[in-house]
């Protein structure tokens, strides 16, 4: 599954995101949308005009009571005219949405594409839109916190990780969300105490340990080889993409170190040309809605083998100066506009190779991870950017 | 550009109503066995799958995900979905075979418009803040636009009564169609509206169903298909989706696809599949699309005929390349429709050689 010779390059040439918040009247879907595009376009020195087509992600429309919003949007995101395609892989899909622009580039379609994703989640109710009870379905019940503490439990029993790993991880997010002027939670202040006096939510997932609900967007230009040579301003090069997909439930699912993600990440690397991610690779975005899947996801993508992933946590390697650096910029722990989630990983990373993530960059990043999952850990999408095409 | 074709082309029976659940999986799966035979391959053999659908019509969250099941997809798969007609996932699954990541794709797309009121859940494709609260509902739409055109003379309620007979008599040599049969304009006039314009006849009935395209790149599409269906152009684009933005009377989006695809001033199409779900559409969309008086339209009896939703895009493609695996057309023009009054709309040309 290696790019053929037919995949053109593509970059990054600009993001943007909005001020996140558990509230957004101000303003309707489309201006929370618009508010991403025009700083996506200032970043890329890039006007509506100079884009060709548009890829918008976000996820389930009941969580806005909007069916297939895209189309009310096409005039606010510049679309009308133009291609607009509309993703949805439930939690991964901002991270598809980047994919699918990424694609469309490497595919020789399009010079210049722009990648939108949002929720705008205070328009409805995301709990009751997912607590439903499908025929011949296992219910969600409680949201999905109460989905994912019981493959936790199970993590913690598997790897032998003392309790406080995700109180650590929490602190460290918290706190690097206080240096990303867009993130919704900015908690310099916060400390393990702090989190571990907490509220329990779901046994063990404490109420400091958990994504926030927000309304926000992300937007993403994407352009060719072209169009990256033509920006006066820096670009993040696409090395690598990848998604997998795997049943939410089956004989043999492992919730904790599900195949789809390692196949993904495996996949990733390959193409990538990276042989040792913990040493190749200089920051990571990764999809941390509850704390402990830091160290989860870490060995699942293939930074820790099996058992070690808490190990970086607890010896501080994923802090902004560590070995690998996660979540930089707060993540979804302090910015969860689940549509917009993953594709905000996407951009930070981006915005890490690119120099450009201010008082979050980590020094002298070259290469960076975005990651995003969705569903019952059961949709992955990935990506590799680099200062350099190749 | 790589050469891709369509290798293979499965639909399940258009009723107005299945048993099934409104994931999908009791309608994919006998079709993902035909499609599968039909090319002589399995599951393995599909390098990247794709897939359009709408929870808002399965009335849950992430009705996909469950869908999913239909494919048994362990070892893990590439796979990706888009909340539109499957025909814009067939156009995903078309763009990761040109970057070279995939050489066998499969595009499927599924709808149970029985599980919920179909025109009035449409609604709520409008604007959330000043069209959606006053609930239009799909039909009443149409029955605007339908009406603009008549008051404008561009065409006639017997125009319209036409269009039908000729797809209800077209469906009767298409075993999986929800209405076929021989019907005469004047009796078709003589029934009450709908919603004046509209009568019965001008709107595609509510369907259940699904459908599944396979595409494969150049040699592996010889070796999967005697004669596959080489995709020669594939644009789509939108139009605003404020109503009063837009002449109703005309869709732009659908002659700006259709020139992007090379259909205007090109060797002609000898057939075309339009998605056209009511009679006035297709009459806007054979002029839109500039095609020609000798072009034969929608064989299959097209979305008159049976309007899966979410599927019926990607069969109007799928029938369209039966045409060419079949050896009655050399060219053939596939088109699939989304949003109120043919909003956003797609266009395939299809190429035998």
């Amino acid at each position: 599954m290696t790019h053929g010779s037919t995949a053109h390059r593509a970059a990054v040439l600009g993001t943007g995101q909005t001020h996140h918040r558990s509230k957004r009247p101000d303003v309707s879907i489309a201006g929370l949308c618009r508010e991403a595009v025009d700083r996506a376009l200032a970043d890329a020195g890039l006007v509506l005009a100079d884009i060709d087509a548009v890829v918008v992600g976000k996820a389930p429309d009941l969580f806005e009571g909007v069916m297939m919003p895209e189309l009310y949007l096409a005039d606010a995101l510049g679309a009308t005219g133009k291609p607009l395609l509309r993703v949805h892989t439930a939690g991964s899909v901002g991270g598809a949405t980047g994919i699918v622009a990424a694609n469309l580039i490497q595919a020789g379609l399009h010079r210049r594409v722009l990648a939108v994703a949002f929720e705008k989640q205070s328009e409805s109710n995301a709990m009751w839109a997912l607590s439903i009870m499908p025929p011949f379905a296992m219910p969600l019940l409680a949201g999905a916190g109460g989905y994912f503490a019981p493959h936790v439990r199970s993590y913690i029993r598997r790897s032998g990780s003392p309790a406080y790993i995700g109180a650590l991880v929490a602190v460290k997010d918290r706190r690097n969300g206080a240096r990303n002027p867009y993130a919704h939670l900015r908690q310099p202040d916060i400390t393990l105490e702090s989190v571990q006096a907490s509220p329990m939510l779901w046994d063990p997932v404490r109420y400091d340990e958990t994504c926030p609900s927000s309304d926000g967007a992300c937007a993403v230009v994407i352009g060719d080889q072209a169009a990256a040579e033509a920006s006066s301003r820096p670009v993040g090069w696409i090395r690598a993409t990848s998604m997998r997909t795997e049943p939410t439930m089956f004989s043999g699912k492992d919730h904790v170190n599900p195949r789809a993600g390692a196949d993904a990440a495996a996949a990733l690397w390959t193409k990538a040309g990276i042989s040792r991610p913990i040493d190749e690779v200089d920051v990571a975005e990764i999809y941390v809605p509850f704390s402990w899947f830091e160290p989860m996801w870490l060995e699942n993508l293939g930074f820790a083998p099996p058992g070690g992933g808490w190990k970086l946590t607890e010896a501080g390697e994923t802090e902004i100066g560590g070995l690998i650096p996660v979540n930089p910029s707060g993540g979804v722990l302090c910015s969860n506009p689940i549509g917009a989630s993953g594709l905000l990983r996407f951009a930070e990373s981006a915005m890490q190779v690119m120099g450009v993530a201010g008082e979050h960059q980590v020094p002298g990043a070259r290469t960076a991870l975005g990651h995003a999952y969705g569903g019952g850990s059961q949709y992955f999408s990935m990506w590799v950017v680099a200062s350099t095409p190749d | 550009m790589r050469d891709v074709a369509v290798v293979a082309f499965a639909e399940a029976p258009n009723v107005r109503r299945t048993d099934g659940t409104t994931n999908g999986v009791e309608m994919l799966v006998p079709i993902f066995r035909e499609a599968f035979t039909q090319a002589g391959i399995g599951k393995a053999d599909i390098g990247f799958w794709c897939s359009g659908s709408s929870d808002y019509l399965a009335g849950r969250a992430f009705s996909f995900v469950s869908a999913v099941d239909a494919i048994g997809a362990f070892p893990p798969v590439m796979e990706s979905h888009v909340e539109m007609d499957g025909a814009f996932a067939l156009y995903e699954a078309w763009v990761k075979v040109l970057t070279g990541e995939a050489e066998v794709a499969l595009a499927y797309g599924f709808g149970k418009s029985s599980a919920g009121e179909l025109p009035r859940v449409l609604a709520l494709q409008l604007d959330p803040y000043v069209q959606a609260p006053l609930w239009p509902d799909s039909v009443s739409i149409a029955a605007l636009q339908a009406r603009l055109g008549l008051d404008q003379g561009l065409w006639t309620e017997r125009a319209m009564a036409e269009v039908a007979v000729r797809s209800r008599a077209a469906a009767s040599s298409n075993s999986r169609a929800q209405l076929s049969g021989s019907v005469s304009t004047d009796e078709l006039l003589a029934a009450p509206f709908v919603a004046d314009p509209l009568r019965a006849h001008d709107c595609a009935p509510v369907t259940d169903g699904a459908a599944v395209v396979i595409i494969a790149a150049s040699d592996r599409a010889r070796e999967l298909c005697a004669r596959p269906a080489w995709i020669t152009g594939f644009e789509h684009r939108i139009d605003s989706g404020t109503l009063g933005a837009r002449d109703l009377t005309r869709a732009p989006s659908a002659t700006t696809a259709a020139a992007a695809a090379g259909v205007p001033g090109g060797p002609g199409v000898d057939v075309a599949e339009l998605h056209a779900p009511f009679t006035h559409q297709e009459l806007i969309l054979r002029a839109a699309l500039g095609l020609p008086d000798s072009a034969r339209i929608s064989p299959s009896g097209g979305a008159l005929a049976g309007n899966p939703m979410f599927a019926a895009g990607l069969a109007r493609i799928g029938h369209a390349a039966r045409q060419i695996h079949t050896g009655a057309a050399g060219r053939a023009l596939a088109h699939a429709t989304s949003g109120p009054a043919l909003q956003q709309n797609l266009v395939c040309v299809l190429e035998a050689r």
